[in-house]
């Protein structure tokens, strides 16, 4: 590992300061990514600014009835929260789906949101990876990529975003809020994640020297009857190969509202708005969540060992949308 | 100005106060085995990924390997060196010794530790993903053997003692593992 500078910051104007804009520096909070990804030389930074122990460690409802949630709550404290497991369960499932007890009690929110891929020719320093040396090339597509995007990928990049928890907030309308030298800003969720084109290596919308200062959840009547459902290759502590956010609002045997968002098949979380186009004033059967699903999935390029996640998120979606539509017939 | 590259700290662990100095690159979990000689905390994937380095930090569960020493200081640190009262064991040492929930011995310190944590977590009412009813105000759920295994699973064991693991954290809750039918014949015994 590098040796590096430490710092740690006493508030955000001062964490924002003391990073700068030096590309060599990062922001320190829980560390479970960033450490590891150190350990093994894919972070090279020279200073780190510690930002654990900033005031941004509440859960408050807002003015219109939402959510506000610091950038440095950990995922424990966020999966356990009253409001978050009685308002939007959703996203209580979706942590508590993620990581294990140990690394939920360190990891934030914040870092949650920026944490990389897991592909295996990223963490490699071995192997070319245009996300972290742009240009190289990427022996996913030919190689090892049966866990890999099927969904917005490109043929420079086909990793996926390994998060849970931005699954159920893509699936929130959740709204990430910053702060730069240059005053505060917003960026709703589903346009944090840059589209992967030809610059895999550009993650995130964020401006330079950006801090997370906390997130925002709009008021979601649909969000209290929602789900997350994760499939994985052994029953616990592993990233996903799939899974689903939904939310639904039956009434009278139709959907009222629909929020669903897909899970480790992009390199980001995908809400899957051609889904719910389906969904919405439609009768909520069967035939109507195989539907949705296959208007999402229409847009999937599969590469040789991954087609078998256009039928998990097929069979995903019916299953999860019939059990929240069975719940609201009760 | 160049900024150092190391700290002198001070750790607090199990009720002591440590200074030395440190190079920043430092883990907590070097600090306490190669320069505080407090080898009880176990050093296996170093990567976050085994749950061997398990210490409290604060009172809360956490690999050791993924923390910095010197982002550690001023939190309370405390290690398997830590958990008992004098000579009188933790019960969830107590009930690893009584129900076998080892075999090699490696990973024994980092799921005890562990296992401390989740029982304190799961008494403050905090749901897993094996928790069905997330409802807040229904409270603890059952603590049922697959609740156990799933808190428990950042915790791995080379040896699969996984079973007698499983019994002795239920033991040390005070409740007794729950088994699907038909399976339960070591617990009965044990429990007799």
């Amino acid at each position: 590992m590098k040796e590096f500078t430490y710092q740690k910051a006493a508030d955000v104007p001062g964490a924002v300061a003391l990073l700068g804009a030096d590309p060599d520096a990062r922001f320190l909070a829980g560390g479970t990514n960033l450490v590891d990804l150190m350990k093994s030389g894919v972070e090279r930074p020279a200073r780190l600014v510690d930002v654990r122990e900033l005031p941004l460690d509440r859960i408050e409802t807002t003015a219109d009835d939402g959510l506000r949630i610091g950038a440095t709550v950990t995922n424990s404290d966020l999966a356990a929260h009253p409001e978050v497991r009685r308002r939007y369960p959703v996203l209580t499932q979706a942590v508590l789906a993620g990581a294990s007890g140990q690394l939920r009690n360190m990891a934030t929110v914040g870092g949650n949101l920026l944490q990389r891929t897991r592909c295996a020719y990223f963490t490699d320093l071995t192997k070319p990876c245009n996300k972290r040396d742009p240009g190289s090339g990427c022996p996913a597509i030919r190689g090892e990529h049966h866990n890999h995007a099927v969904l917005g990928a490109s043929s420079h990049c086909v990793a996926v975003h390994p998060s849970d928890m931005a699954v159920a907030l893509a699936a929130l309308d959740g709204v990430v809020h910053y702060e730069t030298a240059d005053g505060p800003g917003e960026v709703p969720i589903g346009w944090l994640y840059l589209p992967v084109a030809e610059t895999p290596h550009r993650e995130t919308a964020l401006p330079p020297g950006a801090l997370i200062t906390h997130l925002t959840l709009p008021p979601s009547p649909v969000a209290a009857h929602s789900r997350y459902r994760k499939v994985r290759e052994r029953a616990s502590y592993a990233f996903a190969i799939g899974s689903i956010a939904a939310a639904l609002d039956v009434r009278d045997g139709v959907v009222h509202d629909a929020r669903v968002a897909f899970g480790a098949v992009a390199s980001r979380p995908w809400r899957a708005r051609a889904a719910e186009r389906i969904l919405i004033g439609a009768q909520a059967v069967t035939e109507t969540f195989g539907a949705a699903a296959d208007a999402e999935m229409a847009a999937a390029r599969p590469l040789a060992h991954n087609a078998y996640k256009v039928t998990l998120m097929r069979n995903l979606t019916v299953a999860v949308l019939g059990e929240l539509a069975e719940e609201a017939g009760r | 100005m160049a900024l150092p590259t190391s700290s002198v700290i001070t750790l607090h662990i199990n009720g002591e106060k440590f200074t030395l100095p440190v190079d920043h690159r430092t883990t907590l979990l070097d600090a306490l085995r190669e320069r505080l000689d407090l080898t009880g905390t176990k050093k296996g994937c170093d990567q976050g990924q085994c749950g061997a380095c398990t210490v409290l930090v604060d009172g809360r569960r956490t690999v050791a390997c993924l923390q910095f020493a010197v982002a550690a200081e001023g939190r309370e640190v405390t290690t398997i060196e830590g958990v008992a009262d004098g000579e009188r064991l933790h019960p969830v040492q107590q009930a690893f010794l009584d129900l076998d929930g080892y075999q090699c011995g490696y990973c024994t310190p980092g799921q005890i530790c562990s296992a401390i944590g989740a029982l304190q977590e799961h008494a403050a009412g905090w749901p897993s993903a094996a928790t069905d009813d997330l409802r807040p105000e229904s409270g603890p759920p059952p603590l049922t053997a697959e609740e156990i295994r799933e808190r428990m699973s950042g915790n791995l064991c080379r040896c699969a003692a996984y079973a007698s693991i499983v019994d002795a954290v239920a033991q040390a809750a005070g409740t007794r593992a729950i088994q699907p039918a038909g399976t339960q014949a070591d617990s009965e015994e044990q429990a007799a």
